[in-house]
């Protein structure tokens, strides 16, 4: 049977000694798809990422990738796919295209495609330079590099642009869609930051405690269940917990990121917002600021797993 | 795989690896300059013959008149035998030499000081003999067990009872040793030798490894079509480079600055040298197959290392070692490696000689490599 997905993933469970990584988790990717997978630390997203890339063997459950399994098929596999680690350190003392050339002499490619690598992560400037001397972002867009140089079919990123400044970060997200635009490369990208996987990603999954709490694309996750509108308010008291009661529906004041930010939930616009307004002022607290806007998985996070995703 | 892209890979993993050596300035230092300058300081040390000092405590008793009142044999050697400072600062009170041109002379310095404070002195290695004058006799106290304090002894016994310096009659029977390959230097470089490539493979490869584990270097290159025996190979390739490299520049000085020669077979000298390397790369790769932790890493070649570098003779001769441990001792492979290779220097030995060495050197090396593959861990 030839499938149509370049990673099949099914009922794949993980243990440590003390930990249980990875528990029952299925996932399919279509070709060319872009593929976040969203998660706090320990979610067990770098556990299910090396079980894809072969480095670590799953308890349970099956992978395939191209259709194959890692068993009898590394030496394929590892040409077929391009990866970056977690904190990868190169070698101190080697320069970018030297570091590069190793690389690509593994793959029997040469200096060609260094330079090719080299212009696509934009370190021209930096061939010549000692991996130990480059900046933080300098450094990841070399291991982004050497994921790219054998062209892979699948792309595997774990936490690529973590610890980076938001510079950085951006730098980083260029390099990958303009990837994206112009391969067809199937890439799983790790990440704890929202808005990376909604800047490059066609696909979101969600993990906690090792399992896949919903997935879908951005449109799917942000509008499913999502009649509310989020309302952030400042004011001189936040009474969090409390419930008000509108003409037909009732809405309770959330505790926002910060002790003076409150958040509510709103179904019902016309109805709801007047009385919450009179309550404050029945009340005597002064709002000093109210926005209305859009759901972001943030909030979808929250209310998946009743925590915010960076803590 | 095609054979040319595996010599492409061993090519760019060896001249990676070798970059990465040379461009840390430290090697130079220690792979070549330290090594040199070690033979340099113990070769000087041992071989140019001067004066030998020997300080001697003489007990005060009582008598503030010693030795003007002395009637005894310790009493009239200090008192017609011996000089007296020039000085008035020095803290010693009398003084012997017995001249010898030959092998230098001996000089014996007396001190005068009651029984604690001679006894503190003894304690911080400052003298090592003690004597106390009573009456016609002297006696002498000193640790039997030590043989320098032990010789002071024996040259002084004779010349405190007599009067005489014994030493004259018997100067025309000592003929130093000159004879090729019998000086201490002669020793003594082969020893550094294998030493050197002992702590080169054991730092450079397995140290190396660990390092590169922790580094998570290793769980990305293996993500690559790159074939892991290619990586170890390279890695053992560029050390025995470098070995080779170290272990030429010393004998090279040593042949120019100590006069030393090759007696035995040349050839049969570098294929124990390789079988060396061959011995200590495996054991390295053993010794770095499992941990990612570079502290333990420390531990284990310390482990290795430090037992062999002090009972396998690199320095001073392992017969000194109790009768029972030299089956073993003679067996540990830098004692097999620094014996075979002081035979072909300074005893003419050929492949008769150390074809059993390079044997087991070889063999070694492939076990403990094989055995370090099997468990090798990398990721």
């Amino acid at each position: 049977m030839i499938s149509n997905f370049v990673i099949e993933v099914r009922g794949v469970w993980k243990s440590f000694k003390t930990v249980q990584a990875v528990r029952g988790v299925d996932l399919n990717i279509p070709r060319g798809q872009f593929v976040a997978i969203l998660g706090p630390n320990g979610a067990g997203k770098t556990t299910l990422v090396e079980m894809i890339e072969g480095i670590q063997k799953p308890d349970k459950g099956e992978i395939s990738i191209m259709g194959k399994r890692w068993k009898g098929n590394e030496d394929e596999l590892h040409g077929i796919i391009g990866l970056s680690l977690q904190e990868t350190r190169f070698i101190d003392k080697l320069k970018v295209s030297e570091t590069l050339s190793l690389f690509a002499g593994f793959f029997n490619l040469g200096i060609d495609r260094v330079n090719e690598i080299i212009n696509i992560v934009g370190l021209e400037e930096k061939r010549n330079a000692y991996v130990v001397n480059l900046s933080g972002g300098q450094r990841q867009r070399l291991a982004i590099g050497i994921s790219l140089i054998n062209h892979p079919a699948i792309l595997l990123l774990d936490e690529p642009t973590t610890g980076l400044d938001p510079n950085a970060r951006r730098e980083i997200w260029e390099i990958l869609l303009k990837l994206k635009e112009e391969s067809n490369t199937s890439m799983i990208l790790t990440t704890h930051y929202m808005e990376e996987a909604e800047n490059l990603c066609d696909y979101i999954i969600i993990m906690d405690n090792g399992v896949i709490l919903k997935e879908g694309t951005l449109q799917q996750l942000l509008v499913e269940e999502s009649e509310e509108k989020i309302v952030e308010f400042t004011a001189s008291y936040i009474p969090v917990n409390q419930t008000i009661q509108s003409e037909n529906s009732s809405f309770t004041i959330q505790a926002g990121e910060s002790r003076e930010r409150g958040i509510i939930k709103l179904k019902n616009f016309e109805t709801e917002i007047p009385a919450f307004m009179s309550y404050m002022k029945a009340n005597n607290i002064a709002l000093r600021h109210m926005e209305c806007r859009r759901k972001t998985l943030d909030d979808l996070f929250i209310t998946l797993t009743g925590r915010k995703i960076n803590e | 795989m095609s054979k040319l892209i595996k010599i492409n890979q061993i090519r760019q993993l060896t001249s990676a690896l070798f970059l990465e050596i040379v461009r840390e300035p430290g090697v130079l230092f220690w792979g070549i300059l330290f090594p040199i300058l070690m033979s340099l300081g113990l070769g000087l040390a041992f071989t140019q013959k001067k004066d030998i000092i020997r300080k001697i405590a003489i007990i005060r008793t009582g008598e503030n008149s010693f030795p003007q009142s002395d009637s005894s044999a310790l009493g009239l050697f200090l008192l017609k035998k011996c000089e007296k400072p020039s000085t008035a600062g020095s803290d010693w009170k009398w003084k012997y030499t017995i001249k010898d041109e030959k092998s230098g002379n001996s000089i014996f310095l007396f001190y005068f000081r009651d029984w604690n404070e001679a006894v503190a002195l003894l304690k911080k290695g400052t003298v090592n003999v003690l004597l106390i004058s009573s009456g016609k006799s002297v006696e002498y106290h000193f640790d039997p067990m030590n043989s320098d304090a032990e010789l002071s002894y024996l040259k002084l016994s004779p010349l405190i009872n007599s009067g005489d310096v014994p030493a004259q009659i018997s100067e025309n029977e000592i003929k130093p040793m000159t004879l090729k390959g019998s000086r201490y230097i002669d020793f003594l470089v082969p020893g550094l030798i294998a030493m050197g490539v002992m702590m080169s493979c054991m730092w450079g490869i397995s140290y190396g490894i660990i390092e590169k584990r922790s580094k998570k270097l290793l769980r990305r290159l293996v993500a690559t079509p790159m074939k892991k025996s290619h990586f170890l190979i390279s890695f053992i390739l560029v050390r025995v480079a470098m070995n080779f490299i170290e272990a030429s520049v010393l004998f090279f000085f040593s042949l120019f600055a100590f006069k030393m020669t090759i007696q035995g077979d040349i050839s049969a000298l570098l294929l124990l040298f390789l079988a060396g390397n061959v011995a200590f790369a495996g054991i390295a790769v053993f010794a770095s197959s499992h941990t990612s932790n570079t502290e333990v890493g420390n531990g284990l070649i310390n482990f290795v290392v430090f037992p062999m570098m002090i009972l396998s003779g690199v320095f001073f001769s392992y017969q000194n070692f109790p009768d029972w441990s030299l089956p073993v001792i003679r067996y540990l492979p830098l004692s097999i490696l620094a014996d075979g290779l002081r035979a072909i220097f300074n005893e003419g030995a050929g492949y008769p000689q150390v074809a059993l060495p390079i044997l087991i050197l070889t063999a070694t090396g492939v076990v403990f490599f094989s055995a370090g593959l099997k468990i090798f861990k990398w990721h």
